[in-house]
């Protein structure tokens, strides 16, 4: 289906399936439970997930395939969000024209960071991306703020002139909608004590993941992913193989800072606002934490590692001691104590320090991410049943040695 | 008619004249074998085919077309291909995905964003990929991993990956370098083999003699940066001046 | 032209503390081949042992003083540290000042585990795996190291002040002729500096002097051969991880009283220091060091009012932009040497 293989389509249908459900699959406990904190499924978060997913994805296809690490993606980020926020506040509210702008403004602007910083590879690379995006942030920070809002950063204002709007007769409404579909409107289903939330934006940033996560599958999968990952292992044979790796890693590079442009954009058609501190390099180095740690190189592997950093960031950063005391409170004091101060540790204000954990565990124990390990483990287990893949493990577990020969 | 032609090339690296004045000139569909002892600028010669070193004097002109200046996928994409001394391949693809990266450059050309059709779909290339493991004995591993392969099997997996391109030229720098006998005997089979069914003019760069001579129609030998002599195998072996740039150059 | 001078002794304290993270690295780089994301923290540690240190000598016992009283009436509460009940309020009064200075011995056994704990647990299994893993294992580390210290010492920045004999300024103009109190200057910066030089001094004497520093040397030239020579390069790479760490940890207890301690401080010097290898040239120790300077000096006479006047914002980017520049035209940095870290 959709010109994809087997294996392929139903991944699609399935993240297809999971997003359309996630107000449900997110909200597993009932309103009021003592683990109804543990719920994901409020609209905010889940736009979230599938935007920063759609982020991941772009960076996945650059970082993945090529193996260049950039180190300045955010400034993509950021750029696209400033250009849908500016077709907001002069032509309309509507989403669509906003989001168009932010693809094509960061497409251009990764046109021009990538031409120069893909003259060099490894970690200069690195710190070229680091550097560019770095400036693009102190400049949006300062000098820029005629164009950037500066620190305070830009919102939507009644005085905007909104070109388009106004000519359209409509009201003077600063929400961004899709057609009159407000972004924020949502819908809340009862059952039984659980409350699930459906909301507008989420589902419009969902389709768009979708889409993506399709254009992505089929960039994987074709001649130029093939050439792209060709880069990554081996550029000098590639060149003597007739293949100019210039224009690759460079429509690589661009694709993916569409892609974060994507994303900015549609960051500002859910909460119409932006800021300089989305394109610091913390922003860069959280979107290489996703993908690494959901599986680079991997379909999927970028989407899951980012829902599973913005749930830690918005569900584990909630849990503080005073909710711990309130768990742990059956066991004896002592031992209740230690329990609570260990896991305020990890908790709360220190999530980051989880998160730095589990991502130096996967990169010792696990370089393919959460999702190689899960093939890995997945291969492993049929490995008596099915011959043909239990090689391939074994292939992939062997590094690449040369036998010695005389 | 030369498919190569070598005009007094030279190359100097700071104080080393590494090619002093070389010409050289390669036929149709023959096997032209460049020796030489350690240092006498064989692969600096190699290089300046392949667009990794440009001459400072000279021309080198292939097929009727200056290479010089030019870079090393453009003159891929004329119909030069190489082997490397150590087999550079794609470690991480499988053994076709090998073979249809060189296919896929010889169909599209130096860069092409063909990102909507499906590799397994492109049939054609497809086929021809497979074919090409077939010919040279790879197919039933196609879906391994290359970098698992044996050395030899590198080799001969970076050989058709070269045959894979229906290259005009093959440049081979030391085919059988580090390999054992029978190795080395089994590339020279598939040289003859896969070589002459093709009609593909091939120069060798090769220190193993006994590689040399089952190979070659032409001998070129190169010392201290100069063509000292250019011959058929029997003509050179008897060459005193041959054996003299070995005797006196270091040996191995 | 005082106001320049100006600028450059301002921008030489930040361009220590570069230089010195910058050197840890290409040590770090240049021997182990390991790209260290981790490094910022060390220095940052380095700083907050410092703080800590402070901490611990101001530890004190609380006593009711009946003479005095609050302003409610009650008995003041009166603290006094240890170190006063030990040594007297004198001596002690005056250690507790001096912390800062003392915390250079304390933080070195600190640091020397750190970094050998590090290259043994972590950086070790990582020698063969690509650039890519290692900058980001230890980027990894580097979170869990600040993450480890903003829960003991929050997230505010903690002020540590210097000994209270170094808190004037130092009237640097008049010292060569110019009008006096035009080029001031901090004595605790000129400290830093001198301490910086010495530092510096010191590491360079000991690769060129010694016998671990010829194998160092050669190590970073050639690591394969020096390998098969027989040296337990292994032993040396540990001890070689270790004094980068110490060279971090001192840059960072120094620079406590310039610029209060706080968790990220590690990462906002790494990033920069980062910037800093890559312009002097990977694996170029001469060049970390110069480059480190050179930016710091940069920096600083950007952020001159008149420079910003014409080029506004340049202060904030003209590290970066340099960066770029010098990376696009010189592809090694300033004194890189062919064949690091390409491939």
């Amino acid at each position: 289906m959709f010109g994809l293989n087997r294996g392929d389509t139903l991944l699609l249908l399935l993240v297809a399936i999971l997003t359309a459900l996630a107000p449900f699959l997110l909200n597993p406990f009932p309103e009021g439970s003592s683990l109804a904190q543990f719920n994901g499924g409020y609209p905010d978060l889940m736009q979230r997930f599938v935007i920063f997913g759609i982020f991941a994805i772009g960076f996945n296809i650059l970082f993945g395939l090529t193996g260049y690490l950039s180190f300045g993606h955010a400034a993509f980020l950021g750029v696209g969000s400033y250009a849908a926020i500016w077709m907001m506040k002069l032509l309309t509210m509507n989403v669509i024209p906003a989001i168009i702008l932010s693809v094509i403004v960061a497409g251009l602007f990764s046109l021009l960071v990538g031409y120069i910083s893909l003259r060099r590879s490894g970690i200069y690379f690195s710190i070229l991306t680091l550097a560019f995006a770095q400036m693009s942030y102190a400049l949006a920070y300062s000098v820029l703020t005629p164009i950037t809002g500066g620190e305070t950063g830009l919102q939507p204002k009644l005085s905007d002139p909104r070109v388009l709007d106004t000519m359209l007769g409509a009201d003077g409404t600063s929400r961004a909608n899709l057609f009159g579909l407000e972004m924020g409107q949502s819908w809340q289903m009862d059952w039984n004590g659980w409350v699930f939330t459906f909301n507008t934006g989420y589902y419009v940033a969902a389709f768009v993941m979708l889409i993506a996560f399709y254009l992505s599958i089929r960039i994987f999968r074709s001649p130029f992913g093939l050439m792209l990952r060709a880069v990554k292992t081996n550029q000098n044979r590639l060149n003597y193989t007739g293949v100019n790796t210039k224009p690759y890693t460079l429509a690589a590079f661009v694709i993916s800072g569409m892609y974060a442009g994507l994303a900015g954009g549609l960051l500002v058609a859910m909460d119409t606002q932006v800021g300089p501190e989305r394109m610091f390099w913390t922003a860069s180095g959280e979107v290489v934490l996703m993908t690494i740690l959901g599986g680079v190189g991997t379909l999927i592997g970028p989407v899951l590692g980012a829902g599973l950093i913005k749930y830690m960031e918005n569900i584990l950063s909630k849990i503080n001691e005073g909710l711990l005391e309130k768990w742990f409170a059956f066991m004896p004091e002592t031992a209740g104590d230690i329990v609570v101060t260990v896991l305020a540790l990890f908790t709360g204000k220190g999530w980051h320090l989880t998160l730095g954990l589990i991502f130096m565990l996967v990169v010792i124990f696990l370089p393919g991410g959460l999702v190689g390990g899960l093939i890995q483990g997945g291969r492993r287990m049929f490995r008596t049943g099915d011959r043909s893949a239990d090689r391939k493990v074994k292939s992939n577990q062997t590094p690449p040695t040369s036998t010695p020969v005389e | 008619m030369a498919v190569l032609q070598v005009l007094n090339v030279s190359k100097r690296f700071g104080g080393l004249q590494a090619l002093n004045d070389v010409n050289l000139s390669v036929e149709q569909g023959h096997v032209h074998a460049i020796i030489g002892p350690n240092g006498a600028g064989k692969s600096t010669l190699l290089n300046c085919f392949v667009g990794k070193l440009v001459p400072d004097t000279g021309s080198v002109m292939f097929d009727g077309k200056s290479l010089l200046g030019i870079k090393p996928h453009e003159i891929n994409q004329l119909g030069v291909s190489r082997v490397f001394q150590t087999p550079e391949i794609f470690d991480d693809l499988t053994l076709l995905e090998n073979v249809l990266i060189p296919s896929f450059a010889k169909r599209d050309g130096g860069f092409k964003v063909n990102w909507w059709p499906r590799v397994d779909r492109e049939r054609v290339v497809r086929d021809h990929a497979e074919s090409v493991l077939q010919e040279i004995g790879l197919y039933e591993k196609r879906d391994e991993v290359a970098g698992s392969l044996s050395r030899g099997d590198k080799r001969r997996l970076e050989m058709a990956m070269c045959l894979s391109q229906d290259p005009k030229l093959l440049l081979l720098d030391e085919p059988t370098a580090g390999m054992s006998r029978a190795d080395t005997n089994a590339t020279i089979d598939l040289l003859k083999g896969v070589g002459e069914a093709r009609g593909i003019t091939k120069i060798v760069i090769e220190h193993d003699m006994h590689v040399v001579f089952s190979l070659a129609d032409k001998i070129s030998v190169l010392a201290q940066g100069t063509v000292i002599a250019e011959n058929t195998p029997e003509l050179i072996k008897g060459d005193p001046r041959v054996q003299e740039a070995y005797l006196g150059g270091p040996q191995e | 032209m005082e106001a320049i001078l100006l600028q450059i002794l301002n921008g030489l304290d930040k361009g220590s503390a570069y230089a010195l993270i910058a050197l840890g690295l290409t040590l770090i780089f240049g021997t182990l081949g390991v790209v260290n994301f981790a490094h910022g923290a060390l220095f940052m540690i380095g700083a907050f042992c410092a703080v800590m240190l402070s901490r611990i000598m101001n530890y004190s016992r609380v006593i009711i003083d009946e003479s005095r009283t609050d302003f409610l009436g009650n008995p003041l509460k009166v603290e006094v540290p240890y170190l006063h009940d030990w040594f007297g309020p004198e001596i002690g009064q005056t250690m507790i000042e001096w912390s800062v200075p003392l915390a250079i011995i304390f933080s070195i056994p600190v640091m020397w585990v750190v970094g050998y704990v590090m290259e043994r647990g972590l950086i070790r299994h990582f020698y063969k795996r690509p650039h890519a893993d290692q900058i980001l294992v230890t980027f990894g580390l580097a979170i869990v190291l600040q993450e480890i210290v903003k829960h003991f010492f929050g997230a505010n920045p903690i002020p540590t002040p210097a000994p209270p004999a170094f808190a004037g300024s130092f009237d640097v103009g008049a010292l060569i002729g110019f009008d006096p109190n035009v080029i001031i200057y901090p004595y605790w910066r000129l400290i830093y500096f001198a301490f910086a030089a010495l530092i510096i001094g010191a590491v360079f004497a000991f690769l060129q002097f010694t016998t671990f520093g010829l194998v160092v040397r050669a190590g970073m030239n050639d690591r394969e051969t020096v390998g098969l020579l027989g040296i337990d390069i292994d032993k040396r790479f540990t001890t070689m991880f270790a004094i980068a760490a110490c060279v971090a940890g001192l840059a960072g207890v120094m620079y406590a009283p310039i610029n209060a301690p706080n968790y990220h401080m590690g990462m906002d010097f790494l990033v920069l220091s980062f910037v800093v290898v890559v312009v002097g040239g990977m694996g170029s120790l001469g060049g970390a060091v110069l480059a480190g300077f050179l930016l710091g000096v940069l920096e600083s006479i950007a952020s001159m009012s008149q420079v910003i006047e014409y080029l506004p914002g340049i202060n904030q980017i003209v590290i970066y932009l340099v960066a770029i520049i010098i990376l696009l035209t010189r592809p090694r940095g300033l004194m890189g040497r062919k064949g690091v870290m390409e491939e």
